[in-house]
């Protein structure tokens, strides 16, 4: 299908992108949903404000403790990123199962980001890393925690009239380890199921870990039990079995055309294996 | 949804295969509508439009992209690159060949996007293996082949380009 008649701005300045929002209007960053849904008579909105001129949301830097990611950054740049794979090793593990090639040469960070698709990589990492969100507004510049921005299916903490100029998460630490494990029917399709794992580790035990997954609820879904039943311990058969078990009550996934919600957590439960010994390994 | 009469068409200006076009069109056309509709370079293909299939595979500023998931007024001031000024570069003489030969073309709807995507891994990575190009061409549909001819003839490409 074709898309529905719609304006067309293209604002140089995230003042004039603000300006042009509010009413029936859609941001255009990447537009590899978008353009999807705009295709499919999914949405229409009277405007399309397409941020792609605006310069000052490209590019990675790294700014002491931080690693800042320009909300217009394409996943094709934080895939060739040194600065991602040396300080945000957890991003650079997921990238590539995002969609394929053509697809990554588009997609941008932010828009991942604003979707908030519970299957996304992105959103999951941004949580797993404990990461936050810069919005700008006709009020100013906020900052929102990975965990207060996903509220709900496709619902973030983004009020109307609000972009996203940057993600930010913490640089890697040394006692850090970081394991990426999806599975998907065909590479580059959304998870079935999958975990991003961050786990801070004290020699041999875990001092805390944040195993985040993706499919499995209306966000990306923290698994706080699952954190709690390896805090203290060492990964171990017991410790591995113990997080498994938590992921019961941690999870609430879906039944899909794919799969019934008891597969989805069978193969998160399968995941968690994988990532631990990954890990544990390392 | 605002009416389409009420929309004023907005001036597009690139460079498509190496030639300068300009043409005034809806906001909401895509590229690959556009290179087809108004240019009339009909190799590009539409198969899902909706980002699935991979047929409208196109190179814009050097990278492949989706023609169905990008709009024509997005290309304005880019290079646009289709099958037909590709196949015209010589770029993927090689490649082409390799796809007659292995039988990697059969009703031939998905190739110009197939080539369009395996030229971008042969040129960065021609020693890619086997999993490596399924991976890459993972986004490109093919409903008559099972895909097994397609990998042979990246494949060879990329292993006679790393003897040269």
């Amino acid at each position: 299908m074709k898309p529905a008649p719609f304006n067309y701005a293209k604002p140089s300045s995230v003042d004039e992108a603000i300006a042009l929002l509010g009413g029936d209007a859609t941001l255009l960053a990447g537009g590899q949903s978008l353009v999807a849904t705009l295709n499919m008579r999914l949405s229409a909105p009277d405007l399309l404000v397409d941020i792609n001129g605006i310069g000052e949301l490209s590019g990675i830097s790294v700014d002491g403790g931080t690693v800042r990611i320009g909300a217009l950054t394409r996943h094709r740049e934080l895939e060739r990123s040194e600065v991602i794979a040396a300080q945000a090793p957890l991003i650079a593990e997921a990238v590539p199962l995002i969609a394929h090639p053509a697809i990554r040469n588009r997609g941008t960070i932010g828009g991942s980001i604003a979707f908030a698709d519970p299957a996304a990589e992105l959103p999951a990492c941004l949580l797993a890393l404990d990461g936050a969100v810069e919005i700008a507004g006709s009020g100013g510049r906020r900052k929102v925690s990975a965990g207060e921005f996903f509220r709900g299916l496709y619902d973030t903490a983004l009020e109307e009239g609000e972009l996203i100029t940057a993600i930010e998460v913490p640089v890697a630490a040394g006692n850090q380890r970081f394991a990426v494990e999806e599975v998907a029917r065909r590479h580059g399709d959304y998870g079935m199921a999958g975990v991003m794992a961050s786990v801070t580790v004290n020699g041999a035990a875990v001092e805390a870990a944040r195993l985040v997954y993706l499919a499995a609820g209306g966000t990306p879904m923290l698994a706080e039990g699952a954190g709690a039943a390896l805090a203290g311990n060492a990964i171990d058969e017991a410790s591995i079995g113990a997080a498994q078990s938590a992921l019961q009550d941690d999870l609430d996934p879906f039944d899909d055309m794919n799969s019934t919600a008891a597969t989805k957590l069978h193969l998160a439960r399968v995941m968690t294996e994988r990532a631990l010994k990954r890990i544990a390994g390392a | 949804m605002p009416d389409s009469i009420d929309i004023p068409p907005v001036v597009v200006t690139a460079t498509v295969n190496g030639e300068r076009v300009s043409r005034a069109v809806e906001p909401r056309m895509n590229l690959v509508d556009f290179l087809r509709e108004e240019l009339e370079l009909t190799g590009s293909h539409i198969g899902c439009e909706h980002g699935v299939c991979g047929a409208c595979t196109v190179r814009v500023d050097g990278t492949i992209v989706r023609g169905c998931l990008m709009l024509a007024v997005q290309a304005d001031g880019a290079q646009v690159l289709t099958i037909e000024g590709l196949s015209e570069s010589g770029e993927i003489a090689d490649l082409q060949e390799n796809f007659k030969t292995r039988n990697a073309a059969q009703c031939g709807f998905c190739t110009p996007g197939m080539l369009m995507t395996a030229a971008e891994l042969l040129a960065e990575n021609p020693g890619a293996g086997r999993t490596e190009i399924r991976e890459h061409i993972s986004g490109n549909f093919c409903r008559c082949t099972g895909y097994q001819a397609i990998v042979d003839a990246i494949e060879e490409t990329g292993k006679n380009r790393g003897e040269k």
